[in-house]
């Protein structure tokens, strides 16, 4: 039963009004948190790192393997995706968030294999960031080397 | 100071996700992907590497950097062996991330069971 034009109206703001809206505010200050707390500890590592004598440009990737192996086991242990909970992005878009959303599913669907199940999961959010990653990386470079060099 | 810009600069491109999130229907994964480009892009143009050294690892923690350090790889690589290095040298320098992180999965997914 369609009601008057008026009545979709009145019931189109109802709904509105009683929708959920995102808590803007509360997730930015919590994403902040968060994102800034994984990189604290990251800044920590790679300082720890140069100690050992690399130069900060040389210990950005072992830093970066590192915390994928912690977000790795955070994620084993059910800490990470907790966490994610309240952190949302700040969760995820740190490299440990990569970690998570590798391990993540690949947990999620060891029952059905370890071919299918468990390996090729791996790849279900890694996957296209990989290749949107290379995609980009390799067009954007190759634009940059031809037209002012590398 | 160092950490201090790590844990500002970390946290605000996570903000900078967060409401990327909060204000468009797309979901983390499609957020990270963008993100990851977004660094590719910002690095090829330069803008990334400068970050980098202000921020340190507020700047090479998120997900961004890892396109700059794709896009990195492929331009040092293509300096030293020409136009295969460009194609060569994203993986090159991104592997041993990405080796630790298959591998850690791999073995983590095997040791670990799935929560309820």
């Amino acid at each position: 039963m369609l009601g008057t034009q008026k009545e979709q109206e009145l019931y189109r703001r109802m709904v509105q009004r009683h929708a959920p809206r995102p808590k803007y505010l509360r997730n930015a200050v919590l994403a902040f948190l968060g994102g800034g707390a994984v990189s604290l500890v990251g800044q920590a590592v790679m300082t720890g790192i140069v100690s050992l004598g690399m130069t900060p440009k040389d210990a950005a990737i072992p830093t970066a393997a590192v915390m994928v192996f912690i977000g790795a086991l955070l994620t084993g242990w059910g800490i990470y995706d907790e966490f994610g909970r309240y952190a949302g992005m700040g969760a995820a878009l740190p490299i440990t968030g990569f970690a998570n959303s590798i391990v993540s599913p690949s947990l999620e669907f060891k029952r059905e294999g370890y071919v299918l199940g468990m390996s090729a999961k791996m790849f279900s959010v890694a996957g296209p960031v990989i290749v949107y990653g290379l995609v980009t990386a390799f067009f954007a470079s190759l634009v940059r080397v031809l037209l002012v060099g590398p | 100071m160092d950490f201090l810009l790590a844990f500002i600069i970390g946290g605000l491109i996570c903000v900078a996700a967060q409401i990327t999130l909060d204000a468009t229907p797309l979901t983390p994964a499609h957020v990270m992907v963008l993100f990851v480009s977004l660094g590719a892009i910002a690095s090829a143009l330069g803008l990334y590497q400068p970050l980098v050294e202000l921020a340190g690892a507020g700047a090479t923690i998120p997900l961004p950097s890892f396109g700059h350090a794709l896009v990195q790889g492929m331009l040092e690589e293509f300096k030293l062996s020409g136009w295969l290095g460009l194609i060569s040298g994203g993986l090159k320098a991104t592997s041993l991330a990405l080796t630790v992180a298959i591998i850690m999965g791999f073995l983590t997914a095997l040791v670990f069971n799935p929560r309820d």
